[in-house]
């Protein structure tokens, strides 16, 4: 034992720098075990945005893509298909989408935020089958209306829009992911606009 | 042989002091009713809880893929593996039942107040690790009510500003719940949880010891030394550690005598435990929904969601309200202000005996609100039900903002100076 007199702004500043230290060390090792929650590679990768390539779309067609599991549509609608959309507003059970099951940029009339541009998540809100589109020959289904959708598990039907008719099993609207346009001929499925 | 052993190892590890100061030689009031025995229930629950779910593991499949039929696999195939489960299932609910009446019987009695607000804190404490345990063991079956309760209280924390989504996202490991959800689950629900709750129990216990019980009356048992006569002092031997200090009155010590009591109760406890197990496994499902029976499928929501029963109390309070995110604030705010307890009642009088007429209604219209608020969250909302579960919350915030100013010059009856049980 020396009897050397104690330093004690010395000994204050090495508690200091070694708590500090310290300290900083604990916070870093931290950060593996925070990060390890966020969604791994694969997951990522499942559920990344989806492109979709609507130049070649035809008025009326129906492009289908899966994004997350499940199959995504791009329908390019017609004038015709756009303008009966108005008129069967009554036969519907939420004709102006006040449920939460779009996008509020796709909360209008036609739930879209092109016009022409319908994208919509092709599971039915009641069991969860994939209903069919038909183009034309929905009145075979509801009387006076052209296209729309059909599931045929249990015969819900919704308009070309993804309105659900009254009377159907299926409770809602079919689903609007989040999706914007790259530019003209591309979707981006899966974003908001202006997200990260 | 059994002398030279107990020697040998007091010699090495206190283990007969521990037995005495905790036990043997440990003061506690003679006048513990039945309400008393909710502590020591809980602790067997605990036991069974572990114990139970230890072997269960055994079995279970932590994946999206096989956890459903490993259940049902534990349920048919495996020797007893039905009793196991519905030990641990029904322990769940048990867990609950118990401790929401060992809470209430520290609100009764005072049992918060000054000096036992860190006994009361690490209570709360221990509640709200044992909702999170609850909750993940919940979508572990990865049926139907599994997934979908899960999904509803996750995105719970999507209301939370800027952060939320991100949050959300971080906790599910996924963008929706997946296999990966699950998995974090499990292992929180196996290990991490039970490890914090067994030392919070623990806490619980060691700040309990230091200070001491309450008891019905709500007065102190220990007295300033050298206030009482020899002749009133309890015939019983105390350590030391509890006599240098205090004079002990009206107490008697907790082996063998209060664990005798507490064994009454256990066996009380095992009539009404074993009828679920054994006749009512489901519970008219209330302790496992009928939409759990079904495997979890992402693309199909049940008709009506509804949390286990001893979450619904809250989960009435979540929906009371229009918005969601102050409905998340005040599910929130309906357990810390009972962890605020301790200081939102003013008075100095423990037990509800000797405290006023008013104290006694509001705690009588809190219980009540708290129950019928249980009721409201089992059922779909109406706008009739929403309603009545906007009042019953409002009378269960009431009851503090009550205490809070009444309790501060509250008409109380004179306090007797010992305890009352002969």
């Amino acid at each position: 034992m020396s009897n050397a007199p104690v330093d004690k702004g010395r000994r204050r500043f090495l508690t200091v720098a070694t708590s500090v230290v310290g300290g900083a060390g604990a916070v870093a090792v931290a950060v593996p075990f925070i990060a390890s929650w966020n969604p791994s590679a694969k997951a990522k990768n499942a559920g990344a945005p989806v492109e979709v390539n609507i130049r070649k779309a035809e008025p009326g067609q129906l492009v289908r893509v899966k994004w997350r599991g499940k199959p995504v549509w791009v329908v390019r609608r017609t004038p015709d298909m756009l303008e009966e959309l108005g008129d069967i507003e009554d036969k519907l059970r939420d004709p102006n989408s006040q449920e939460p099951q779009q996008p509020p940029y796709a909360a209008n009339q036609y739930r879209s935020i092109k016009e022409e541009f319908f994208v919509a998540v092709g599971i039915c809100t009641h069991l969860g089958c994939s209903p069919s589109y038909l183009a034309s020959g929905m009145g075979e289904h509801v009387e006076g209306v052209e296209s729309g959708f059909f599931c045929p598990c249990h015969g819900s039907k919704f308009d070309v829009a993804g309105r659900v008719f009254q009377g159907v099993p299926a409770p809602l609207n079919l689903v609007v992911p989040p999706h914007y346009f790259i530019d003209d001929n591309t979707i981006l499925v899966g974003e908001d606009k202006g997200q990260a | 042989m059994f002398k030279r052993f107990v020697e040998w190892m007091d010699a090495r590890i206190p283990m007969t002091k521990t037995w005495n100061i905790h036990l043997a030689q440990y003061p506690a009031p003679k006048n513990f009713n039945m309400w008393y025995v909710f502590g020591f229930l809980a602790t067997i629950v605990l036991i069974n809880q572990i114990l139970t779910g230890v072997w269960l593991t055994m079995n279970y499949v932590p994946s999206a893929e096989g956890a459903f039929a490993s259940v049902e696999y534990i349920m048919r195939d495996v020797e007893y593996g039905w009793l196991l489960r519905y030990m641990h299932s029904t322990g769940a609910s048990a867990f609950f039942v118990v401790v929401y009446l060992h809470m209430f019987r520290g609100m009764m009695y005072g049992s918060y107040q000054k000096p036992r607000e860190l006994i009361w804190l690490f209570g709360m404490f221990i509640f709200l690790v044992l909702m999170a345990e609850a909750f993940m063991g919940y979508l572990l079956p990865w049926g139907q009510m599994s997934y979908w309760g899960a999904q509803v209280i996750i995105s719970l924390f999507g209301a939370i500003p800027v952060i939320g989504d991100d949050l959300t996202l971080w906790i599910r490991g996924d963008y929706v719940i997946s296999g990966a959800t699950l998995n974090r689950f499990f292992a929180l629900h196996v290990i991490a949880l039970p490890l914090v709750l067994v030392i919070l129990v623990f806490l619980h216990i060691v700040a309990l010891h230091e200070v001491g019980s309450n008891n019905p009356d709500g007065i102190d048992t220990k007295k300033p030394k050298g206030s009482v006569p020899d002749e009133e002092k309890p015939k019983f031997k105390f350590h030391e550690r509890f006599t240098n200090k205090k004079d002990i009155v009206d107490s008697i010590p907790f082996f063998p005598y209060y664990i005798i009591k507490d064994l009454f109760g256990f066996g009380v406890f095992l009539f009404l435990f074993c009828y679920v197990i054994f006749f009512n496994p489901e519970m008219g499902g209330f302790f496992l929904e009928p939409p759990n029976f079904e495997p979890a499928n992402p693309l199909k929501t049940p008709e009506h969601i509804a949390p286990v029963w001893y979450f619904t109390p809250f989960y009435a309070i979540l929906r009371a309200v229009p918005d969601k995110l102050f409905g998340v604030i005040l599910m929130f705010a309906a357990i810390v202000f009972l962890a605020l307890l301790p200081w939102l009642d003013r008075g100095r009088v423990r037990s509800i005996r000797y405290r006023s007429l008013l104290h006694k209604l509001n705690l009588g219209v809190f219980a009540i609100s708290f129950v019928v608020l249980g009721y409201l969250g089992t059922q779909p909302a109406t706008p009739v039900a929403t309603i009545f579960a906007q009042i019953f919350t409002f009378l269960y915030f009431a009851f503090f903002g009550l205490l809070w100013f009444y309790s501060k010059r509250e008409k109380t009856k004179p306090v007797p100076e010992r305890v009352t049980s002969k």
